[in-house]
């Protein structure tokens, strides 16, 4: 026991060293290691509720752009009118000092954890009576609903999109920005990454996997099954929101359908590295997200313009032919590596009856 | 209040008869959409770009000097052996898996075809012109397009025309079979494998006819397939699986809501909300069936 939690030590110790390492290792790739943060992070979070509770969401999107929207508008509503900012390029009137800007960020990112979690408690009860396919389409209608909505309100660009406020000018160290946002993006993840696990140990993760295996019979057990679905989807909703903050700032620019609300892409990323990591799995949706962010970056550049095929395609092969991702591939094969003991006087019966 | 709509009231006799007539056209996709979640228990979120698809048929011939109308036959000829192919090629894997499994495919699907239609036919909104002119109605305080008409007068022709073959012809009667119980109806010896496929080419057509329709009286777009999808789910949600004239029913209602939601919301909210209302039918559904008490028999 105490041998593997050396080994544990040494595996947790050195990520952790490789991560914040990284953006001087690989100091040209530092936009796309956030990037990465960021998707491991949504992954992890998308499989607390959609492996572990067996609840697909397509509509996760919805706190990510809440939570984009959300910091910038703090940030920006801090200090100077939103509505004249948005109006009209007010990035070039208006310009944040650098202790506005990260005092705007720092605000903006916890209100972004806040409200996402917030909302997604109040719409929860209404949302998670929903069963299986049922809930997997009507998430997606939120996440869709709330691109059109928020693309018809004026006050935070509307169609136009939202710029958000610029790195102060005051850092001259062009290092500086990619820094700063990978260093946050990474704190998210390591945050993340330390609540999931605490909950991989818990008796809640017990309580979900109940709900997927089958949500009846653990009422009649005795759980209150929706209140835990509702914490299940409010953790999911915190990381996504912060998530979505930081990327609004990476990014610069916010638009309700193609950055914010874009289920087309973050939405069905998010779904598609859990499942291909292996869903309700700890390990999966990491090694899933960092797969399928390589995959990406570098096919991309040599099928451009049709990405979008080859990710559908994608899409369809690995949900297909693949769906228990690349850790129940493994589980499989070697199922003594994940503490599973295989009774071989089974496992010959269960060649027989094939 | 301070709506055009309410102090116009021509207004609300266009938008009712505009939403009933697109009413008539969503319910006829939504048939389509009944029809392979009963039979193979699949949801087709590709069903909206199938609809594309068999449109941009009609637009092509359209372009090449034929008159799109004849799309209605042309389009679902050619959908049908698409559908069949998308069958064969991925859909039989999926059937009897998980709902989530097939969702998760026809997304793909449907990426894909949205891709490739952005690649053939353009990132343009396009419009194929039917040259049917429009009518005059009540002091010609009402424009209604006789394409609309037209469109809904062949949606009518169709729905009648498939509901008859489902209840006469052989393969007709192996669907309705397999749809009761695919089991037993392959231990009777109904080919499934073949009814699925069918299946599945008939919903196709029956989008191919459809996005004919769309091409000559709304606008073709290679992106706009998923409300098309949501529409005709929502369709079936409220109506039920096999319940022909509750599809036609709803169908225009979701025409009207949206017509009226246009003009009272705002052309730019129109899409928001007919997700919205799927939401709001969705969690309704869920309130009200959460009332009913369940116990074993």
């Amino acid at each position: 026991m105490n041998a593997v939690k050396q080994k544990d030590l040494i595996l947790y110790s050195g990520l952790i060293i490789l991560g914040l390492a990284a953006p001087f290792l690989f100091s040209a790739f530092k936009v796309q290691l956030t990037y990465l943060c960021v998707l491991i992070v949504l992954a992890m979070t998308w499989n607390l509720q959609g492996g572990e509770m067996g609840y697909n969401s397509f509509g996760n999107i919805l706190f990510y752009g809440l939570g984009m929207y959300l910091t910038s508008s703090v940030q920006v509503g801090m200090f100077f009118p939103l509505a004249e900012w948005t109006e009209s390029g007010g990035e070039k009137t208006f310009v944040h000092t650098t202790a506005q800007y990260f005092q705007g960020i720092g605000v903006g990112l916890i209100v972004a954890a806040i409200i996402p979690t917030i909302v997604a408690g109040a719409i929860g009860y209404a949302i998670l009576g929903l069963r299986g396919h049922y809930f997997a389409i009507c998430t997606l209608g939120l996440g869709i609903a709330a691109g059109e909505i928020a693309g018809g309100i004026e006050i935070i660009g509307a169609g136009q999109g939202f710029t958000t406020p610029p790195f102060p000018a005051e850092i001259v160290d062009p290092e500086a920005r990619g820094q700063f946002f990978y260093f946050l993006s990474f704190l998210v993840l390591v945050l993340a990454f330390v609540f999931v696990k605490y909950i991989y140990g818990s008796r809640f993760r017990l309580i979900l996997n109940a709900i997927r295996d089958n949500e009846d019979k653990a009422e009649a057990m005795g759980i209150q099954t929706m209140k835990y679905k509702i914490v299940g989807w409010m953790c999911s909703a915190f990381f996504c929101g912060l998530a979505g903050g930081i990327m609004g700032g990476l990014i610069g620019y916010i638009d309700s359908t193609d950055v914010a609300f874009d289920g087309r892409e973050m939405g069905v990323f998010m779904v598609l590295m859990a499942i291909l990591g292996g869903k309700g799995t700890l390990w999966g949706p990491i090694i899933g997200a960092t797969l399928f962010h390589f995959l990406k970056e570098g096919l991309w550049t040599f099928i451009l313009g049709w990405q979008y095929v080859a990710l559908g395609v994608l899409i369809v092969v690995i949900v297909v032919y693949f769906p228990e991702g690349l850790m129940g591939w493994l589980r499989e094969k070697y199922p003594e590596r994940f503490g599973e003991v295989i009774d071989e006087k089974d496992r010959k019966a269960q060649v027989e009856l094939k | 209040m301070d709506f055009l709509i309410f102090k116009a009231p021509m207004l609300m006799v266009q938008a009712s008869l505009d939403g009933i007539l697109l009413g008539i056209l969503f319910a006829l996709i939504a048939y389509g959409m009944a029809l392979q979640w009963g039979v193979m228990n699949i949801i087709n979120i590709a069903q909206g770009d199938l609809v594309i698809l068999g449109g941009y048929i009609a637009y092509t011939m359209y372009l090449a000097g034929i008159h799109p109308a004849w799309g209605v036959i042309v389009s679902p000829i050619i959908m049908f052996f698409i559908g069949w192919a998308l069958y064969k090629l991925v859909i039989n894997k999926v059937v009897d898996r998980d709902l989530f499994i097939s969702i998760l495919a026809t997304f793909g699907i449907a990426i894909v075809f949205q891709q490739l239609m952005n690649f053939i036919f353009g990132a343009d909104v396009v419009v194929a012109q039917s040259g049917y002119g429009t009518t005059m109605l009540f002091d010609n305080s009402v424009t209604l397009p006789n394409s609309k008409i037209f469109s809904a007068v062949i949606s009518v022709l169709y729905a009648i025309g498939l509901v008859i073959y489902m209840r006469k012809s052989k393969l007709g009667r192996a669907i309705r079979a397999t749809a009761q119980n695919a089991r037993a109806a392959k231990i009777l010896g109904v080919d499934t494998e073949r009814v699925y496929a069918a299946t599945f080419g008939i919903n196709a057509a029956l989008c191919g006819i459809a996005g004919a329709l769309i091409s000559i009286t709304l606008t073709l777009h290679p992106y706009v397939g998923l409300p098309y999808t949501v529409r005709s789910f929502m369709i079936v949600i409220v109506a039920g699986l096999g319940n022909l004239p509750a599809v036609a029913i709803s169908g225009m209602g979701l025409g009207l809501f949206e017509e009226f939601a246009d003009y009272i919301l705002g052309t730019e909210f129109r899409i928001g909300a007919v997700f919205m209302l799927l939401v709001f039918i969705l969690v309704y559904r869920r309130f009200k069936l959460s009332k009913k008490r369940e116990y074993l028999k």
